[in-house]
């Protein structure tokens, strides 16, 4: 009896827990008197901004919610849209699968790990956005995954976006030469190595499609009763990306690799292409700007290593001075933290406007990522990822208030904890003290292929 | 021409004029392809400059509106209103503001060219007990970094080696000169990484029990390299012939005074036995590194020693820290009354170090102390306050005009002088962003 009622108890409080949770979690929202930075229809003064069921549905003036919708004053604040970084490691069991030079049956989407704590972090620096990337150690990595970082889900799925088309990871130079022409004495050893080892992936695969559309052929007229060609998921994946269903995100540095991949793309049809890192893609923004979907870029990163030397913190200037799509990615669980001052530097490289600045961490990143119609900008019928400053986000003094993701509040800086892990290890308590180092992800988890501390 | 050399060609006697002719001919024509060589370079050069009506942000003496400031034989002569002028070179600086020039309190600046190529790294040595190496020796004047630092304002930097217990002897360099010699900004101090007994790292999975033994096992073998330096010391001071040990001499520096002690410590246990160790030393001692201060402020505060800390834009140390642990760091520690310093510890990137004292400054520390602990605070700690870290009369002309707060990043820094030196505000970046900003030869 006594055990019944403990049950039933039991169950009443986690139904409660349940509905109180879905009060809390339906993306109605009213956002009252703030600036307003759209970043495609300017700066409005004083705006309202109405959320219903996680999706902009309203911005004006003296907008009204129904009864129970929280409203948030935000008198002499700014707020613009999430950030949206396009490349990240974040919220990654692992990075590499450094066994081949072509990897393309990878997918990230199965190693998200919801417990980062970097997904917290990120969002209380108002990135709402990651394109959660496979390392640079292969000419052709894994597919990634882009992920809204709806953090406090123990279900990787739940941070997955639905709507974002499939991408891949791409490498050039240094690392994939490393990795395996230095590693493991295969091709590519050098930048003419890469070029073959696309060239002959992308021939493998034009031959493994020519077989299956030739079964398929046959299969229709009823001529032959055979078995399938053998299916392969890395062969298939590079159809893929030829028929322009998956969009190529490119690690790139060096002006000549970055010509050499735009070249090959356009020998086999692929336009959805968009180059990362791209140090040296000032160099050939004209290129970038008429075959490309954009670059990625740092905001000042350089000379960490050889292929980075000649760089300049006026690229993203110089990029999006010739009408190149132009993002500032973070590569990094400590850059990813603060995007909006990574892209108010190029201010001072090279003098963007606020809008040009702002875009490149928010509409631009969003276009790079095929996800452009449904977030990137402050528009009715978009999906309510906002962040809330309280001085304008390109100020150095700009502080993070309030973060939402598909208008849910993920982040508030007045009720912030100190300790938002939502997975604890007790054996290891106290946990483990660390430094950050500042080196990029890109080469986690092939370091033990090398003597030197090497990450980049 | 052509008809003319066929008409000189009709006689004997015109021929050796041809000849004086394609003499000239060639002569011009090397000319003309010495002209070719284009590209101005323009160098740092001294002058005696005044700088008028500008917002001098002295940091020692508030700030002065609409003031002058006078740069004579490398040193600001004077700052006052309307000051007179003969044979100056004249800036002015009306509606623009006067900085003392930022110093980075821990980078690698002109001792590394490119991180991943072990050729160009010259920061570290072999040994774990080399306090003898002297960064100042491996600075290279003409690193390509040091044009890209500069022209944002940090003029000055503290340049170490890293490494074991005792890595070397790191060096204040200004950003200007052809030798090291002349870069030198007259501090040196010896750098120890103080033994942690904190667990690092996702893989380190060592009991607190081994932690401990394995740090009191190497502060013990600090221990004894100290007595000896005492004793090497104690002999020498007693005019006792000694044998070359070049450890031992530099390491004795430290135990009379000569040479501060840099401590890099981290982990907030760790700065505590590092405050329990330094105790019983009469030594010189500056905390370096100190990312969880905040946690132990008012033991720093209660020892009395300066801290150098930084990076502010770097995640917390511990999965269970606040997000905005590191950039609040600074502010704590000052409010509990340590004199903080702020460092970067980067090598090509130290031209970030105004936006980590902006960081600094959001998350609790204001403009007014970031200020302080980029410029005058480091130039108390270094001990050449003399010389540099405010804007006063006699000290060295080391500043930069902006046209705005040096902190924003929307901020232009417009002209820099080191020690009276007019530096070109260009480096590798800017030329590389006016040679493709406008590309000929479309696609």
């Amino acid at each position: 009896m006594n055990k019944k009622r403990l049950l039933l108890a039991g169950l009443l409080i986690w139904l409660s827990a349940q509905v109180y949770a879905q009060e809390n979690h339906s993306g109605d929202l009213l956002i009252k008197n703030a600036q307003v930075i759209t970043i495609t229809n300017g700066t409005l003064e004083n705006t309202d901004v109405l959320v219903k069921k996680g999706i902009i549905t309203e911005i004006g003036t003296n907008l009204k919610a129904s009864k129970n919708v929280k409203i948030v004053d935000a008198s002499g604040q700014y707020l613009m849209p999430g950030i949206i970084d396009a490349h990240s490691h974040l919220a990654l069991e692992i990075i590499n699968e450094a066994s081949s030079p072509v990897t393309s049956e990878v997918q990230m989407s199965d190693v998200i790990d919801p417990f980062d704590i970097s997904i917290y972090r990120a969002l209380a620096g108002g990135t709402t956005i990651t394109h959660a990337m496979h390392g640079s150690a292969n000419v052709i990595g894994g597919q990634n995954v882009t992920l809204k970082l709806r953090y406090g889900t123990k279900d990787p799925n739940r941070l997955i976006m639905e709507e974002a088309p499939r991408t891949i990871k791409f490498a050039l130079g240094e690392n994939p030469t490393r990795v395996h022409g230095i590693g493991k004495n295969l091709q590519p050893r050098s930048r003419m190595g890469v070029e073959a080892v696309i060239r002959n992936g992308f021939e493998e695969a034009l031959q493994y499609k020519a077989v299956w559309e030739k079964w398929n052929l046959e299969k229709q007229k009823k001529e032959i009763n055979t078995a399938p060609p053998k299916f392969n998921s890395r062969l298939q994946t590079l159809v893929d990306i030829l028929d322009g269903e998956i969009i190529v995100h490119c690690h790139s540095y060096r002006a000549d690799e970055i010509y050499m991949l735009i070249e090959v793309c356009k020998e086999y049809g692929v336009d959805k292409i968009v180059f990362s890192h791209v140090n040296e893609g000032f160099k050939v923004a004209p290129e970038l700007a008429k075959y490309t979907m954009g670059a990625s870029v740092f905001s000042d990163w350089w000379a960490y290593k050889f292929e980075v030397y000649y760089s300049t913190a006026y690229n993203a200037a110089i990029l999006t001075k010739n009408g190149v799509v132009t993002s500032i990615n973070s590569d990094s669980d400590e850059l990813v933290r603060h995007l909006y001052h990574e892209a108010a530097k190029t201010q001072r490289y090279g003098g963007l406007t606020d809008d040009e600045a702002l875009a490149l961490i928010t509409i631009n990143p969003a276009k790079q990522l095929g996800i452009g119609d449904y977030v990137g900008s402050i528009e009715v019928g978009k999906q309510a990822d906002l962040v809330l400053f309280d001085k304008h986000p390109l100020s150095i003094y700009a502080i993070p208030q309030m973060t939402w993701v598909d208008g849910i509040m993920y982040f508030d800086r007045k009720s912030d904890q100190d300790d938002q892990r939502i997975k604890i290890n007790i054996k290891r308590s106290p946990d483990p003290f660390r430094l950050s180092t500042g080196a990029h992800d890109c080469m986690q988890d092939v370091e033990m292929l090398f003597t030197d501390n090497y990450h980049h | 021409m052509k008809r003319q050399l066929n008409f000189l060609c009709n006689n004997r006697i015109q021929m050796k004029k041809l000849k004086i002719l394609l003499w000239c001919c060639c002569f011009l024509l090397s000319q003309g392809l010495m002209a070719q060589i284009e590209g101005e370079v323009i160098k740092p050069y001294k002058a005696n400059f005044l700088l008028t009506n500008a917002k001098i942000y002295t940091v020692t003496n508030g700030i002065l509106e609409d003031h002058d400031l006078l740069i004579e034989e490398g040193l600001i002569k004077a700052i006052g209103k309307d000051i007179p002028h003969q044979n100056h070179s004249v800036i002015d600086c009306s509606g623009k503001s006067l900085y003392p020039g930022f110093i980075d309190s821990g980078t690698s600046l002109g001792i590394v060219e490119i991180n991943s190529l072990t050729e160009t790294q010259d920061y570290m040595e072999l040994g774990k007990f080399t306090p003898q190496m002297q960064a100042l020796t491996v600075v290279n004047p003409n690193g390509v970094a040091i044009p890209v630092t500069r022209v944002s304002g940090v003029t000055t930097v503290l340049t170490q080696p890293r490494g074991g217990y005792f890595p070397g002897t790191a060096a204040l360099i200004n950003l200007n000169g052809y030798t090291p010699a002349q870069m030198f900004g007259g501090f040196k101090g010896l750098i120890m990484n103080f033994p942690s007994a904190t667990r690092s790292g996702s893989n380190d999975n060592r009991s607190l029990e081994d932690l401990e033994k394995a740090a009191t096992k190497t502060l013990e073998e600090i221990n004894a390299l100290w007595e000896k330096a005492a004793t090497y010391l104690a002999i020498k001071s007693k005019g006792g012939d000694m044998d070359y040990y070049p450890e031992m001499e530099q390491l004795s520096r430290v135990l009379n005074k000569e040479l501060p002690l840099l401590i890099e410590v981290n982990a907030a246990k760790d700065i505590v036995s590092a405050l329990e160790w330094i105790k019983e030393k009469d030594v010189k001692v500056v905390l370096t590194g100190v990312a969880e201060g905040w946690k132990v402020a008012d033991k720093i505060a209660a020892a009395d020693v300066p801290v150098i800390t930084g990076p502010i834009l770097a995640l917390p140390t511990r999965d269970s820290d606040n997000y905005d642990a590191p950039y609040n760091n600074p502010a704590l520690l000052q409010k509990a009354g340590v004199k903080v310093a702020l460092r970067t510890m980067e090598a090509e990137n130290v031209r970030n170090l105004p936006f980590n004292a902006g960081f600094a400054a959001a998350y609790g520390m204001g403009t007014t102390e970031a200020l302080k602990a980029i410029t005058i605070n480091p130039a108390e700690i270094f001990g050449v306050s003399d010389k540099i870290g405010s804007l006063e009369e006699g000290k060295k002309a080391t500043l930069f005009i902006a046209d705005g707060d040096p902190f924003e990043p929307k901020t232009q820094i417009q002209q820099v002088f080191i020690n009276g030196y007019r530096i070109p505000m260009t480096n590798r970046h800017i030329r590389l962003y006016q040679e493709f900003l406008d590309r000929e030869m479309q696609p």
